[in-house]
């Protein structure tokens, strides 16, 4: 019965119910919309300034969205690296694995096809015409 | 249902070996399987993410993403769906002290802010079929609208189950089956959260780049 301390569910604000348990779990999710707002907002501001090399932009947003996804799974879905998350972990583990082969297997297959398939402008002009 | 409520309220206790504990408690085997249903979905929604990368120059002569964006109708979703995600949590910390007021009010904010980024993005959508972008318009916007569409899908499917939820613990309380299922519905409220989060970077920020 007392396995507690070995798993815990995802999104699961706390395993207690006292009063004391539930200011700091507030505490957290509090921290972790500060940090979110302030991602999505350095987010909005680079995609939209000058100031900015601009063809480092495109990075930079992803590097930002993927640390924002990170502030959301530990502050809001609470997985963290302690033993009674290890399951959440492993599984997480495996869904990221496989979501980085589809997005980055795609994208380089397909640019990959696109530079050794391309047209010379000419018959490409007629290929486009409708 | 006794185990669950147990676990639920037993942390002292001293640690056992995994081996030695038995099966887990009910809360979390089912907090776990609907976890492993949210990796899957965001699995779907890679292959969705890889197609409007692929396709994102694929305009056919058509409007393109520069054209069609407007960045503050794109902050506000965000900002919405973001907020509603802190009431989601929110929700769960007075769902799990048992606090029936908090819960309502908690999830009729969630339930305000969702319903305000979906009015926000059907009024996007209805902007740009005005204008002539429809789906199959070009392949571009084939996959803008599959992407974004199917995650306003999943966030009315997530307004429905909010309501759901509101009337379960209307009529049956706190029981631990009805707390099992909100812990569910706030995995998959903050999961959308996150795939937000990827949709407005690639589709609304790196898509209008030219």
């Amino acid at each position: 019965m007392t396995d507690w301390r070995y798993h815990r569910a995802p999104a699961d604000p706390s395993a207690r119910v006292e009063s004391e348990a539930d200011a700091s779990s507030l505490f957290v999710y509090t921290i972790g919309l500060f940090l979110a707002v302030i991602l999505t907002a350095t987010s909005f501001w680079a995609a939209n300034t000058s100031l900015l090399w601009a063809p480092g932009i495109g990075i930079g947003l992803v590097v930002l969205a993927i640390a924002q996804m990170g502030v959301h799974l530990v502050f809001f879905l609470h997985i963290t690296t302690g033993p009674e998350n290890t399951n959440n972990v492993l599984a997480l583990a495996f869904g990221i694995l496989i979501v980085l082969l589809v997005v980055g297997g795609s994208l380089w297959i397909m640019t990959d096809l696109d530079a050794n398939m391309m047209l010379s402008p000419a018959l490409m002009d007629l290929h486009m015409q409708r | 249902m006794s185990v669950a409520a147990l676990a639920y309220d037993v942390d002292q206790g001293t640690p056992v070996p995994a081996s030695e504990a038995g099966p887990a408690p009910k809360r979390v085997v089912v907090a776990y399987g609907f976890w492993i249903f949210l990796l899957s979905d965001i699995v779907m929604f890679s292959a969705l993410f890889a197609v409007f990368a692929v396709l994102r120059r694929a305009t056919a002569g058509g409007p393109t993403g520069a054209e069609l964006f407007n960045q503050v109708s794109v902050a506000l979703e965000t900002g919405c769906l973001l907020l509603s995600s802190y009431t989601c949590g929110l929700m769960s910390l007075a769902v799990n002290s048992r606090r029936s007021g908090g819960t309502y009010l908690a999830a009729l904010v969630t339930f305000a802010l969702g319903a305000a980024f979906l009015g926000l993005e059907i009024r996007e959508f209805a902007g740009m079929v005005a204008r002539g972008a429809t789906p199959e318009r070009s392949a571009f916007l084939s996959a803008f609208f599959t992407l974004v569409g199917c995650h306003g899908l999943h966030v009315t499917i997530g307004l429905l189950w909010l309501v759901v939820m509101m009337a379960q613990v209307a009529v049956r309380g706190f029981r631990p089956i009805v707390q099992r299922r909100l812990l569910c519905f706030s995995l998959f409220w903050h999961t959308l959260d996150i795939i937000w989060v990827g949709i407005f970077t690639v589709v609304y920020l790196i898509g209008v780049s030219p």
